[in-house]
């Protein structure tokens, strides 16, 4: 048992020197045209030692030190908590949401315009995890490409309004219906596939639509983008300072406030506010009609989903158009938010987020996969101080959280269907 | 009731099924035994459409079947119990339940429930469990009232004493018999000849894709064949 613990101690310990060494302790310099390797200074290369016999020790001592901290008292007294009975658990809960959602409302107006403006790029991907949380977390299909349906409502508002001088509100069910046609079209295909294969087709689409969006320089303009996306109205008033479009007025001369940047974004902060909400509404919804339980029934057996006389087609169809049509929902947001876009923000590194974010949150948990929206658009924001580290230090924490919480952050508490026994 | 005539089935070009021709009647027990490979569930498959004959025809209280879809076979008045059970793991036994009555109204659901309830009062206990933590004979047992739910004319039980104890495919066997009684027409596909012959009122012996015996259950299990071959002597 010792023998195999300073064993496996070494080896963490020499994973660490050999994974930190060649990043901290070589440097590349230019002289000239050449580039020569030099080591780092001496108290980079102590401080790795340093980290590497932490991680020995650590690694050596781990059992001993894991039992101490369970044995923790406020550790120790949550896990013997009774929990609490379920009528009075949704009640607390449905008045924290609506606590949570009045106070967002509120909130840009006291916070900075950056602030605001990350705030609407969560909302955007708590829409966006919240859709494919149908698709793989309700129905169990591993959809990784996910992003060419955001792609396909982000495009279609662009396009429409270049060439068909379309606004927001005309476009956004306009482009949550293209992508949700999209999700119909790749979903006919793949019917057949389940698991790794599925995967590897979505995957295929979703680079297909970069691909296309890349290439088809006559209509998309290519890896220029497209600009000039227009900004949303709140009743034909414009947030610009110079009114553009006819038969428009302007928000601050209407009200009589004097111009400020400030009033688009928060304005933009509100609309994303208002369309998650009514996407975590509508998908609740679903989740406890009967559609909802057959998703689940799909997931967990498919066998005996279809023996009871589902049919597979029509549940998968439903699951993929459904998930893309709120896709192309926060497209749409998302291309209005940003007023340009290319090919260059829908790659795929976005649908592994997005899938990350759903397997964070805890499969299928809808409030789970919005604290994970938060946290996983957030945190590498905060990490920003730390530059280069940041994608490092939110690859930790997603491993940390592997390890610790493996069913999410909010595994699904299953909705419970009661019929009503008097009647 | 059911009807299969000279039924072949292929999976991509190996031939599972050779001409095989199976009749149930309207309120019987009907068992098809045979060994590991023989052809039985295939046949069972066939009949739900997944895959479908590759030439040949099945009725159903006389409509043609054959290149039905799936789902809309099974929404017909006929129910299967998959081979090795497959509950829903994560739901509860109760909604496991609702699964089952998924075509039928509220009202219809809970009638059926409680019938179902009456069947196997260890579920009405269980009611709140999730499927997944229960044993295999209650989660037999689950199958078969989840399969009972959509208020089938018959059922289809693939092996339904696969992994149980005797004393637990003692009652499964019980239940079956009083599934007749209440006028439900029974196909019973079984590795545990004995049982399944002793219930029956007639019986199939399925091997290698085609039907090698076709008696009354009485007379097959008297058979020195089927009794050298299935039953050990």
């Amino acid at each position: 048992m010792a023998a195999n613990n300073v064993r496996h101690a070494f080896f963490s310990a020499l994973i660490t020197l050999i994974i930190s060494y060649p990043i901290l302790g070589l440097n590349l310099e230019a002289q000239g045209i050449s580039v020569t390797l030099t080591g780092a200074d001496t108290s980079t290369v102590i401080a790795i030692f340093i980290a590497v016999i932490v991680v020995f020790v650590f690694q050596l001592f781990r059992e001993r030190l894991m039992d101490r901290v369970r044995e923790l008292p406020f550790l120790s007294a949550r896990a013997h908590k009774e929990p609490m009975a379920e009528n009075k658990r949704a009640k607390i809960e449905s008045w924290v949401i609506t606590g949570i959602v009045v106070l967002a409302l509120f909130w840009p107006f006291f916070v900075s315009r950056g602030a605001v403006d990350l705030a609407t790029l969560v909302l955007i991907y708590i829409m966006l995890a919240l859709g494919l949380n149908v698709v793989v977390g309700l129905a169990g299909l591993l959809d990784l490409g996910y992003v060419a349906f955001y792609a396909v409502g982000a495009y279609t508002f662009a396009l429409l309004a270049q060439y068909a001088d379309f606004s927001f509100w005309m476009a956004l069910p306009v482009g949550a219906c293209l992508a949700a046609l999209f999700g119909l079209v790749l979903g006919f295909p793949v019917l057949r596939l389940r698991g790794d294969y599925l995967a590897i087709v979505t995957l295929g689409f979703g680079e297909i639509i970069r691909i296309l969006l890349n290439n088809w320089t006559t209509l998309t303009g290519g890896p220029n983008g497209i600009g000039g996306i227009p900004d949303p109205t709140l009743f034909g008033m414009e947030f610009g300072r110079r009114v553009k479009g006819e038969g428009n007025t302007s928000f601050h001369d209407t009200f009589g406030i004097a111009y400020s940047g400030e009033h688009k974004v928060i304005f933009l902060y509100l609309i994303a506010l208002v369309l998650a909400v009514f996407t975590a509404m509508v998908i609740r919804r679903f989740m406890r009609m009967p559609v909802g339980r057959a998703w689940e029934a799909l997931r967990e057996d498919e066998i005996a989903a279809r023996s009871l006389g589902l049919s597979r087609t029509a549940v998968k169809l439903s699951a993929f158009t459904i998930g893309a049509f709120f896709a192309g929902f926060s497209g749409t947001v998302f291309a209005s938010k940003q007023g340009f876009i290319s090919p260059e923000s829908f790659v795929f590194l976005e649908s592994a987020i997005v899938l990350a974010i759903v397997v964070l949150g805890g499969m299928g948990s809808q409030i789970g996969v919005i604290l994970a929206a938060i946290a996983v658009t957030i945190l590498p924001e905060l990490a920003r101080e730390f530059s280069e580290y940041r994608m490092l230090i939110f690859g930790a924490a997603m491993v940390l959280m592997m390890v610790w919480r493996p069913q999410g952050l909010m595994p699904m508490r299953r909705i419970h269907i009661e019929l009503n026994r008097q009647e | 009731m059911l009807v299969l005539e000279n039924v072949h089935t292929h999976y991509g070009k190996i031939e599972a099924l050779h001409g095989v021709s199976v009749e149930v009647n309207q309120g019987e027990i009907v068992s098809l035994i045979g060994a590991n490979g023989a052809g039985k569930t295939t046949l069972l498959m066939t009949v739900c459409g997944s895959p479908q004959a590759s030439s040949g025809s099945v009725f159903l209280e006389g409509r043609d079947i054959t290149h039905a879809p799936t789902a809309s076979i099974m929404r017909s008045g006929i129910a299967i119990v998959p081979e090795g059970r497959r509950v829903f793991s994560g739901l509860t036994v109760e909604e496991n339940l609702h699964m089952g009555g998924f075509f039928n109204s509220k009202a219809e659901i809970r009638k059926s429930q409680d019938h179902v309830y009456e069947l196997f009062p260890r579920l009405k206990e269980r009611e709140q469990q999730r499927a997944g933590t229960m044993s295999g004979g209650e989660q037999q047992m689950l199958a078969i009232g989840r399969a009972l739910m959509s208020k089938p004319r018959m059922i289809i039980l693939d092996e339904p004493s696969l992994g149980l104890a005797p004393i637990v495919i003692q009652q499964i066997f019980e239940i079956i018999g009083q599934l007749r009684e209440e006028g439900i027409t029974v196909f019973l596909v079984e590795q545990n000849a004995h049982q399944a012959l002793s219930l029956a009122d007639r019986g199939y012996v399925l091997e290698t894709g085609r039907i090698r015996l076709h008696d009354t259950g009485a007379n097959l299990l008297a058979n020195p064949d089927v009794r050298n071959a299935y039953l050990g002597g």
